[in-house]
């Protein structure tokens, strides 16, 4: 069954330590879906990414990615991560950042790029708006071109499956339609998961909608409704600190 | 000092020490700094003080016993980390003082007249040995092959561990060999600037090439070229005023970071003056 499915997850805990981070979340990704993952800081949607990929060890369930064991098939996935992680003053230019979606498995001693692989790093980087920058150390870049560089990276590992940590976050408002406009055009050709906290413009991007806090709350179309809302963040202010706070406090009749 | 380092053979090994010492420093204090192993790579090289200690009982070269704790340190320190369940500057404040109480006790349990360690704990390049020398130059070759042959692999590794270890690289594996290679590159630094100064040797010519490039590959080589002038130049100074040559070669390495991060503050400010002033032009 799980063979028709990109991602297939059967009830999935995740510990840390003693505490629980996502406990029994069961999830369905199909082929060529969009699906967002909301939920409130604290609630599991990074963790639920990093079990996919096999990063962190779960505490019980099953993932499976196209049929196959999700730590064998992690070849199939791109991951954007959120780039607060990151070292953004790190000595690598934007150019040697996507080189590494090509390294080869493994160790490679003396590897060096090919003229091929530099070739299609620039048509990509061409393809997300930032090929003039590709001299350009990261320490130089903005927000919204630092994103569009982990995407770059992400595209030239060339997966099936994408998964994105929170793209949009400190990006600015032109840049965000930008990366929206990426993800759909990308859509037409894998399947991607979305984590974000952009309510307002998560309805209108994916196909599919996941709530997560700790638990599945909502799995389905994407229309956000007060139901729904309510039933994933048990309190309106904490949606403040995510940056959409006015379409949910009317929903909430706190406006 | 330059017709004497043509007479006397302990002037060139000390000459050739000092290259040997920046060579290293240059390439591992690079990542050192990048990765944020500072302390890690000081709780390393206070542990091979352990292994001073036992080759002083046993009777074997103390420098092999200090590579030998400083591996296990390094290892054993990453291993911890990865495994998680406590915090890695417990674990590095751990292994540091057991390190300095087990050479402490060493030298304690020897019979006779305890040996003087100060050469181990601050430096005496004046006094390394053909046999330091040799081991220097194997540890050295060893660490730029490493780092030259899998370039690409470090850099994917040290910007980012995660995608890296997504794509397949084994990055368990590069992370408990650059904890090796710290614990050789501190091997031979301790003859150079000694156990205590070793932490500014590793970062002060690497911090200050931050300062100058933010290409990789050019900060190494610019880290190589600062540790040169610092361990040469102290090592002309600690000759012409007779001090000791770890300390005068490390105090030189602190004053020269801090006057270029100085030069490097002025140059901003005046930068970003000139900019202010140019948009109120009407």
């Amino acid at each position: 069954m799980s063979g028709e499915y990109a991602v297939h997850i059967e009830n999935l805990s995740v510990h840390y330590g003693q505490t629980p981070a996502i406990m029994g979340v069961c999830l369905d990704v199909s082929d060529g879906e969009y699906l967002g993952i909301i939920g409130p800081n604290g609630g599991g949607k990074s963790t639920l990414l990093k079990a996919i990929l096999g990063l962190i060890p779960i505490s019980s369930g099953n993932i499976s990615i196209y049929g196959g064991n999700a730590h064998k098939n992690r070849s199939l996935v791109g991951y954007v991560p959120q780039f607060a992680v990151l070292n953004r003053k790190f000595p690598i230019s934007l150019l040697e950042v996507v080189l590494t979606g090509h390294l080869k498995q493994g160790l490679s001693p003396f590897f060096r790029y090919s003229s091929k692989d530099e070739e299609s790093v620039h048509a990509l980087l061409e393809r997300v708006g930032i090929e003039s920058l590709a001299n350009r150390q990261i320490s130089e870049l903005s927000g919204g071109e630092f994103q569009k560089m982990l995407i770059a990276r992400a595209l030239a590992t060339n997966p099936k499956l994408l998964l994105l940590d929170e793209p949009t976050a400190s990006v600015d408002a032109a840049s965000r339609d930008q990366i929206y406009g990426l993800l759909a055009e990308l859509n037409k050709n894998m399947t991607i998961i979305l984590v974000t906290h952009d309510l307002l413009a998560v309805s209108s991007q994916v196909t599919r909608l996941a709530c997560l806090n700790g638990q599945l709350v909502y799995h389905g179309e994407p229309e956000l409704t007060e139901k729904v809302v309510n039933n994933l963040y048990s309190c309106p202010v904490d949606l403040i600190a995510h940056g959409v706070p006015h379409r949910v406090l009317r929903d909430h009749g706190e406006e | 000092m330059i017709k004497a380092l043509f007479e006397y053979q302990f002037l060139q090994n000390a000459f050739l020490s000092g290259i040997l010492a920046s060579i290293v420093c240059g390439i591992i204090g690079v990542i050192i700094v990048e990765k944020k192993l500072v302390m890690m790579s000081g709780g390393i090289a206070h542990t091979s003080y352990g292994g001073i200690g036992l080759g002083y009982l046993m009777g074997f070269e103390p420098i092999i016993g200090a590579f030998l704790f400083s591996a296990c340190a390094a290892l054993g320190i990453g291993y911890i980390k990865r495994k998680g369940g406590t915090h890695s500057d417990v674990v590095i404040g751990l292994f540091w003082s057991l390190g300095m109480a087990l050479g402490i006790l060493f030298i304690f349990l020897m019979p006779g007249y305890p040996p003087d360690l100060s050469s181990y704990l601050f430096g005496s390049i004046l006094s390394v040995t053909k046999a330091d020398l040799y081991l220097m130059i194997s540890l050295t070759v060893i660490i730029m092959f490493v780092i030259i042959a899998l370039f690409n692999d470090w850099k994917a590794y040290l910007f980012d561990e995660e995608f890296a270890t997504i794509r397949g690289i084994k990055t368990a594996f590069l992370e408990y060999l650059l904890l090796v290679l710290i614990a050789m590159t501190v091997v031979v630094l301790i003859r150079v600037v000694g156990i205590i100064l070793v932490l500014a040797l590793l970062t002060a010519p690497a911090a200050a090439a931050g300062m100058l490039t933010s290409n990789l590959k050019k900060r190494m080589i610019y880290s190589v070229i600062l540790g040169m002038i610092f361990c040469i130049s102290g090592l002309w100074i600690s000759y012409v005023i007779n001090i000791a040559s770890g300390a005068a070669i490390v105090i030189l390495s602190v004053i020269c970071y801090f006057l270029i991060y100085m030069i490097r503050s002025i140059r901003r400010g005046l930068e970003q003056k000139k900019v202010a002033t140019e948009n109120e032009r009407p």
